[in-house]
């Protein structure tokens, strides 16, 4: 434990054996949020049914609105948000597919609204199942977007991620994405810092610039022509999300220091024998904390592996991969999602991170887990290896290699 | 637009409400509605349902037609109940 920082013994609070998506739903009491639309959807629910019953038990002083679609969910969420309160919602798959519209509106029109997306396969075919691609098809949105490997992970993010989402500087919404099933619906000990700790570290929402207000009528995003402030809003935005970078791993660090070293997971990126390694591998989600296992195994076998876990995938972290991943002699990155006809998101983020930097270690990149194909530490530990193979070899022109599919 | 006095500026295209902030609207027209006044009973159904807010009440207490902001769309013709609105070919 670092100096300076609290043993959990010390701290208010309590422990409680929660599924992902419970305590996702105590991250929305702690964090006081007054207005909840939403639309359910499979494995999300739980998530909502569980707050209207901490509001019903009045445990939770808020307002759920029940919608017909999700695109009605987002549209109520940015009106909320809109007069100034606190709001969030949780969805999954084909619902924030359905939202999408309203994904872009909600962070063009600066509502900083806060979603769990718990991750899911997109159909055709059906499947319930984990798979990032619903989260990264919202890439380009304008939602911020932090992926988690456990439950704990799952509320405390929730909570910094309201302070740095609502911060003058920001104010853009934003997603924790938690594994459907390995998360959502896994059983683990969860920590819930006391709601006065979590009031001084969250004070309440204020709009800082403007709000909607019928005392005082305001058209907000009217129609602007080419030379209005449109392309100035996009810039903006993007301005914004630079900011909400630093802003996380200041907040993050903040968060730390006030709730002990148990609320620790890392800042935009989270580390695991990384600084002597010679190679990475580069995940994020539930993939990550199964990476560290293997990274073990691998160490123990002889192999200097580290884990560079992605936490913060938009804004994405630039400097801080780069700074872990320059000097290594290869990486491995895998992926739970795949842009069709190009490469696994992530590895194509952080290859685009590594060209021009001081060092440009050789990606290899990996698709695999779709659908919930189960990913083990030994399935890791294949891709790894595999990997550190072309590495070896030079063979690192494939821009994907697909992992465990069936003959 | 508002920008903060923060490090970064927060843009956000704003508008109030005025008169014609999408230009003169009339100028769409391809129909035009016209009042007959002897049929006329002052109900103001037109100026009730107008979407565009084209329809004022006159000193003498009748709706009148903003002709400089009134897009042609009919509605005022359809709902009134004395059949006293007209729609002309032509934007005059």
């Amino acid at each position: 434990m670092m100096a300076g920082q609290k043993s959990l013994s010390e701290q208010k609070g309590e422990w409680m054996v929660l599924t992902g998506n419970h305590a996702t739903s105590h991250a929305a009491r702690l964090a006081r949020a007054q207005v909840i639309p939403s639309y359910p959807i499979t494995p999300q629910t739980t998530i909502v049914e569980l707050i209207s019953e901490l509001i019903a038990d009045g445990q939770m002083d808020a307002r759920m609105i029940r919608v017909e679609s999700e695109h009605s969910a987002m549209a109520a969420a940015i009106g909320a948000s809109s007069v100034g309160a606190r709001v969030f919602t949780a969805s999954a798959s084909h619902g924030i597919l359905l939202m999408h519209e309203m994904l872009h509106w909600a962070a063009g029109a600066r509502t900083p609204i806060g979603m769990a997306v718990v991750n899911r396969a997109i159909g055709p075919p059906w499947n319930i199942h984990v798979d990032h691609q619903d989260a990264i098809s919202q890439r380009d949105t304008g939602w911020m977007t932090v992926f988690v490997s456990s439950n704990q992970e799952a509320l405390d993010s929730m909570l910094v991620m309201y302070k740095v989402a609502e911060n003058a500087e920001v104010l853009l919404p934003f997603m924790v994405c938690l594994d459907a099933f390995v998360l959502s619906h896994t059983y683990m000990p969860v920590r819930l810092p006391a709601q006065e700790e979590v009031d001084d570290f969250l004070p309440p929402y204020h709009p800082p610039h403007y709000k909607m207000d019928p005392q005082e009528p305001i058209t907000f995003s009217p129609i602007v022509r080419p030379n209005g402030p449109y392309q100035e809003m996009r810039w903006s935005v993007d301005q914004s999300m630079l900011k909400a970078l630093s802003l996380f791993e200041e907040f993050s660090e903040e968060y730390r220091d006030r709730f002990g070293s148990g609320h620790d997971h890392g800042g935009a990126v989270h580390e695991y024998n990384l600084d002597d390694a010679e190679y990475a591998i580069v995940t994020a989600g539930t993939l990550a904390s199964e990476a560290e296992v293997a990274g073990d195994q691998m160490r123990a076998r002889g192999e200097r592996v580290g884990l560079l876990k992605i936490r913060l995938y938009r804004p994405f972290p630039v400097e801080r991969v780069r700074k872990a991943l320059e000097d290594k002699v290869g990486v491995v990155a895998i992926d739970r999602s795949i842009s069709f006809g190009f490469s696994g998101p992530i590895a194509e983020d952080v290859k685009a991170a590594l060209y021009g930097s001081n060092g440009s270690p050789p990606v290899v990149g990996y698709v695999t887990g779709l659908g919930g194909r189960d990913i083990t530490a030994e399935d890791i530990m294949a891709m790894a290896l595999d990997g550190v193979s072309k590495i070896g070899t030079g063979e690192t022109r494939d821009m994907v290699t697909w992992h465990k599919l069936r003959g | 637009m508002v920008y903060s006095q923060d490090l970064v500026r927060i843009v956000i295209p704003l508008s109030r409400p005025s008169k014609g902030s999408a230009g003169k609207t009339g100028t769409w027209r391809i129909f035009t509605p016209r009042i007959d006044y002897k049929k006329c009973t002052n109900c103001f159904m037109c100026w009730l349902y107008c979407p565009d807010e084209a329809i004022e009440e006159t000193r003498e207490g009748c709706p009148e037609i903003d002709y400089e902001f009134c897009k042609g769309c009919g509605i005022c013709a359809e709902i009134c109940p004395a059949k006293a609105i007209t729609m002309e070919r032509g934007d005059k």
